[in-house]
This record gives structure tokens, sequence and C-alpha cells, in this order.
């Protein structure tokens, strides 16, 4: 009978585990030995060992870029999710037309990334178009030059970025404070707690589960932007990731290594690279932010 | 209508048996895609036994489409592609020398522009184009008059184009731009124009002539590059990014000129409130002329024999002829690659073609091993020097020293 009921279940599992196998893991070890060959698409791939992992480790613009990829992790993680929880918090005070609110933040995020990254960068635009730089003109400060300037373009394609996910993490703050049991505060109200307290002691603790989830997924999310980036700083024949590589992330990089210059295998060698480092994040996020 | 059925069926199979079908691969850009309908058309009409199936994919997947389909023994017959990819074409086996018999290497030096040399490889010619594109001045009349220009005179040298640039530049009280003089846009064709005119003009040249090596970083490429960088710098007539890019600045009228190929006409036709001409590319003050051409190639793959390959090369002659190259000029705006189709009374004589054409007998096709890594070693240079103030001297020993790996690595394959 148990037997019986162990091959049934394995029967069902076969289904999603050969999905997987064929969709998830061949692909990934294909990407780790194509990582090790040098291949243009054209010809068959040949084998050159490590060669790859070294040209990466000599090329300049692989560390430009891993500098701007860890600078998204680390600007944009804190800054959505401080900014998100914020807002939540105070929002799920509110009860006057508070669906319509949570509506408007959760807006972007149901927005095509590209398109809202073309509006956006037509708001960066210097005099006479761009929205930002007219403001600024208005009131008497000089241009900005945002976008074409290699200090402010990585926080001005980071800002959308940010922006676009932040109903998503509102909504999911939300949820989770509304799954604290109203007695915890109740009681706390009766005790004459102050609202930092309450807010340290009671809402922070209870949340943890919720911030595990997202700074797990908002991390995945920013070591993984690429729509933004290239939306914003591209266009048919522009300079994706510019200027001077000033905005351009790891994926970017691995997408035009492969898909413009035909380098298969150096572009495996930065999957296999991406893929460890958020395999490394991942796992360090998970471990820190465990319940003991 | 048992009976019906089995007789179209049987009509369909009886002329299948006569037929030879090809297929035809081009990417998907509307006026292509419309004229190379109405040549297929043509080409049936004339031969009722071969049939000629066009497939479009879009240009980010063209390559890795052809990549994908012919190791599999799939794919085109006459496959269309960028010239800058022949040597990766050539070295994968996916194209083959055009057939001598009906494509005589002498004819094509003879009847075609010089620029298609660069689909030679070993004596034999590789590839051949409807169509080529050439880099022109395009100028706003209404500017012009309004500066006091003459809107019949467009700059003839560098130093007229820089005197009128600043004569339409428009800014507002706190000095912020609000019309160009004119557009500086390296990522779109600038970086043509300063590697293949204004370098030139200045004594240079951007490659060796076995194009293995890079020459650009030499007294010339500093003069030319300072010139450039200078219309920011120094004269204030342009500004990288203004109004995003430079074409749209002069479709919106908020540029006195800017320089762009051919391919640009169809957006500018649909300008309505203003007039605006087209001239040859200013040349230097001692009046040396350059310009940059470029085109797409039809080749016939490796994959059609027989019969087949004999429909292909009836086909690719079919759309190199003249009359093919007039429909094209008429319909995608992309100028005839043979000099007597080209150079007719009409054409030269045309407003806007005009200028264009005559611009083919001093271009230059520059030859790539990996064009978007070529360019981006090109919009780096320009960047350090207008964001950095990197010097034009150590901006261009710094491009040569990335760009030089880039062919090598090609090369030494």
């Amino acid at each position: 009978m148990r037997q019986k009921q162990v091959l049934w279940a394995w029967s069902f599992l076969a289904v999603p585990i050969l999905f997987y196998a064929v969709v998830r893991f061949y692909p990934t070890l294909e990407a780790f030995w194509i990582s090790t060959t040098n291949w243009n698409l054209l010809t068959k791939p040949s084998f050159i060992g490590l060669a790859n992992f070294k040209r990466l480790v000599a090329d300049p613009v692989f560390w430009q870029v891993f500098r701007n990829t860890a600078l998204y992790l680390l600007l944009g993680t804190p800054i959505s999710l401080l900014l998100a929880f914020t807002i939540a918090y105070h929002l799920d005070r509110v009860r006057f037309l508070h669906g319509f609110i949570r509506a408007l933040y959760f807006l972007p995020f149901l927005t095509t990334a590209a398109a809202m990254a073309w509006v956006w960068r037509w708001f960066y635009q210097p005099v006479p178009i761009g929205l930002f730089n007219n403001l600024l003109a208005g009131i008497g400060i000089a241009q900005q030059p945002f976008l074409r300037s290699t200090t402010q373009s990585l926080p001005a394609v980071l800002a959308p970025a940010i922006w676009a996910g932040l109903g998503f993490q509102v909504v999911i703050f939300m949820a989770g404070l509304r799954a604290i049991p109203t007695t915890y505060y109740e009681a706390a109200r009766i005790d004459g707690v102050s609202n930092g307290t309450i807010l340290r002691r009671i809402t922070l603790p209870l949340l943890k589960p919720t911030i595990v989830f997202l700074v797990v997924f908002s991390s995945i999310g920013f070591l993984r932007i690429f729509d933004q980036v290239y939306n914003m700083t591209s266009q048919t024949s522009s300079d994706p990731g510019g200027p001077l590589n000033a905005t351009k992330p790891l994926v970017l990089m691995i997408y035009q290594t492969a898909f413009s210059s035909f380098d298969m295998g150096y572009a495996a060698a930065q999957t296999v690279v991406l893929f460890l480092v958020l395999l490394v994040v991942s796992l360090l996020q998970l471990r820190l932010l465990r319940d003991r | 209508m048992l009976l019906g059925l089995m007789v179209s069926v049987g009509a369909i199979a009886g002329a299948k048996a006569q037929t030879v079908e090809i297929e035809y691969w081009q990417y998907v850009f509307d006026a292509r895609v419309k004229a190379m309908n109405e040549l297929i058309k043509r080409f049936e009409a004339a031969n009722p036994n071969i049939k000629v199936k066009q497939t479009t994919f879009p240009y980010a997947d063209y390559q890795t489409k052809i990549a994908a389909a012919m190791p599999a023994g799939q794919g085109p017959d006459v496959v269309q592609l960028f010239y800058g990819w022949l040597d990766n074409f050539v070295g994968a086996k996916f194209i083959q020398p055009l057939p001598r018999d009906a494509f005589p290497p002498a004819m094509i030096e003879k009847e075609f522009y010089p620029i298609v040399s660069a689909m030679k490889r070993d004596g034999e010619y590789y590839a051949l184009p409807t169509a080529v594109r050439s880099l022109a001045l395009f100028y706003n009349k209404k500017i012009f008059q309004e500066a006091g220009l003459d809107p019949n005179k467009p700059p003839k040298t560098v130093d007229e184009l820089l005197d009128m640039a600043k004569k339409t530049t428009k800014r507002d009280g706190a000095g912020n731009m609000l019309s160009a003089g004119i557009t500086l846009d390296f990522p779109g064709q600038d970086y043509h124009w300063w590697r293949e005119t204004l370098l030139r003009q200045n004594g240079g040249a951007p490659y060796s002539d076995d194009n293995k090596t890079v020459t650009y970083n030499s007294e010339a490429g500093a003069k030319s590059l300072n010139w450039y960088a200078d219309l920011q710098r120094v004269h204030k007539v342009g500004q990288v990014g203004f109004m995003d890019e430079g074409q749209a600045a002069f479709r919106a009228g908020r540029a006195a000129m800017t320089i762009d190929g051919s391919f640009r006409l169809g957006a500018f036709g649909g300008i309505k409130n203003f007039e605006w001409g087209v001239a040859e590319l200013p040349a230097s003050a001692d009046g040396k002329k350059a310009n940059f051409a470029s085109y797409w190639v039809n080749a016939i793959t490796t994959k059609p024999t027989g019969e087949k390959l004999e429909a292909a090369k009836k086909f690719l002659a079919f759309v190199t002829t003249p009359e093919a190259m007039q429909l094209w000029l008429e319909t995608v705006g992309e100028l005839p690659a043979r000099k007597a189709a080209a150079e007719t009374e009409k054409n030269l004589n045309h407003p806007i073609y005009g200028p264009f054409l005559k611009a083919l007998a001093y271009s230059h096709a520059t030859v790539f091993v990996d064009e978007l890594a070529q360019r981006q070693v090109s919009l780096d240079m320009i960047n350090r020097v207008l964001l950095q103030n990197q010097d034009a001297k150590a901006a261009l020993a710094e491009a040569a020293a990335a760009e030089q790996p880039i062919l090598d690595r090609f090369y030494k394959k």
C-alpha cells in the first residue's frame, strides 16, 4: 500500500521534474560548458578552458559593470524598502480614499518597464523638452546633465526602477502589517507604550518574514536590472549602458556580448559570474535574516 | 464537389512538379519589405517556373536566426546581410562566392560603385548590394532665412559650416540652448562623419589598407577630433543629447543643420512646418571631400544546388538590375549601387538624391569586424573628451588601444 503511494507520488512528480531538467537545469549546465569555449554561434564551439574567465578578470569594463551592479543593489534595495515601508506604514492608517491611493502606488508596477523608461528618459532631457531641467531653469538653477553625466546617470536610471517596484513592495508590506494581530497593539496601548516603541518592539519583529522575502526578492531584481537601463540609455543607434558604461549592469553586458558581438563563450562566462553572485547574495541574506 | 477538389489538388501537384521554390530572407523594415514584395512579383511574372518565398525577422533576431537555421540545413537560398557581417558569414561557410558565369568580377568592377570591393575576398565576390547609402547635410531653410542666410546656399566647406552654425544657434537668456546650429550626435551618424570625412580631410585615415590596424591615433586624428569637440566645447553651436537625438531635433525644427544618411529621407519626408534642403558634406578648407557609404548586400547561401542554385542566381541577378535599383530608390530612398542606374540625369540633378549620389564617387566603406563593439570604442572616446575633458590625443590613444584587440581577435582566426 505505502509503496503504491510512493509510486503514484513519483509519477506525478515526474512531469515537473522532467520539465525542470529540460528547461532549467540542462541549459544551466550547458552555460557552464559554453563558458569554457570560444563560440560565435556560426562556427562550432572550440574548448579553450578558463580563458574566458581570465579575459573577464582583465577586462576593465567588467569591473566597472560589476561595480555598477553592486551599486544598483546597495542603493536600490535599502532605499526602496525604506520608502515602501514608510508608505505602507502610513497608508495603513489612512481611511480616506485608501484603495484609490494604494492603486496609484501600484499603477507603475503594472506599466511596461520599457514604456515607463522612455517617459522618464524624456523627463531627464535638457531644455527645452526635459521636465526636470525646465523646472530647474524656471527657478534659475543651472541645467543638470542627468543621463549625459558619468556620475548622475546611475542614480537617474535607478530612480524610476525604485519607483516602479514600489507599488508591489507597498502591497506586500501592507499585507504583512494587516497580518499582525490587533490584540498586540491593543495590549501595548493599554500599557501606554509610545508609537516608536510599538514600531520597534512589535511591528518590525513580526514583519520579519515579509522583510526577508522583500529583501531577497528586490535584491535579485536589482542584480538583474536591465529594461530600465537599456531603454533609458539606448535607442536604435545609441549608447546602451552609457555614457562610458556608467550605468551598465551585468545583464546588459551579457546581452551585448552575446547578441551584438556574438561572443557566446565570453557571455556565458559572464552569466556564470552573475549566477554565482545571485547565489551567494541570496544565501547570505537568507542566513542573516532567518529566524534563529 | 469532390471531383472539383481532386482536380484542383491535381493542378497544384502538377504545377509543383515544374516549379522551383527558393527562399529569401531579410530583416523587417517596412519600406524594404514592400520594395522586395514588388520585386518578387515582377520576378515571378518574368520567371513563371520560379517561386520566391520572402521571410522576414526583426532586426535584433536576424543574425541569430540565420546562425540557427543554416547548420540545420534550413534557412534561405538568397540572404540579405549587412556588409560588415561578411567575414563572419564567409568564415562560417554560410554563403558561397558569386558564380562567375552570372556575375563576372570584371562586370561588377566596371558597373558597380567601387565601394563594393569590400565584398571581395581572395579575388571572389561574395555578395552584391541593390542599394547603398551615403551621408549628407540636411539643413532647415526656414532657420537659415531667419538668421539672414541664403536658404539656397548651404555651407560648402567646414569653415562655412561653423560660421553658419554660429549664426543659427538660438539660446534663452540663461544661455540654455533652444535651437542648435548643428546637431551633435556621435551615436547617430557623426561618428562616421568624424572617421571617414573629418579625419580624412585632415590627412588621416581610420585604418590601414588591409583593415587590420587602427591608424586614427595620429596628428590628423587629434586635429579632427578637436575640431568636432570644439563645436560644443568652444563654439557652443551644438550639444550632445539636445532633444535626445540629432534627427529628432532636426525634425522638430530645433536644429539648423544635421548630418544623416539617405535612409533618413523617409522620416524627414513627413516634415510639414518647414522646408529643408540637402547638401553634400562640407569639404575641407582646401577642397578635400570624403564620405561614408554603407550597404546591405544579397548573397547566395551554400544551401541551394542544381536547379535551385540556377533560380537563386537568376533572382540575385534580377534584384541587382538597374530597374530593381530604381524601384528601390523610389520605395526605400536608398541609392542605386550601379553607376549607370544611379547617375542618370534625373537622379543626379534631383535636389534630394543628387548630393547623396555625388558623394558615392568619393565614399569609403569601412570594413567592420564587430560593428557594435567598434562603435562603442568611438562613443567612449568622444564621451571622455566631452564629459571628462580628456585631451584629444589621449582619447585617441585609449580608443586605439581598445579597438586594436577587437581587430586582432578577429584576424587571428
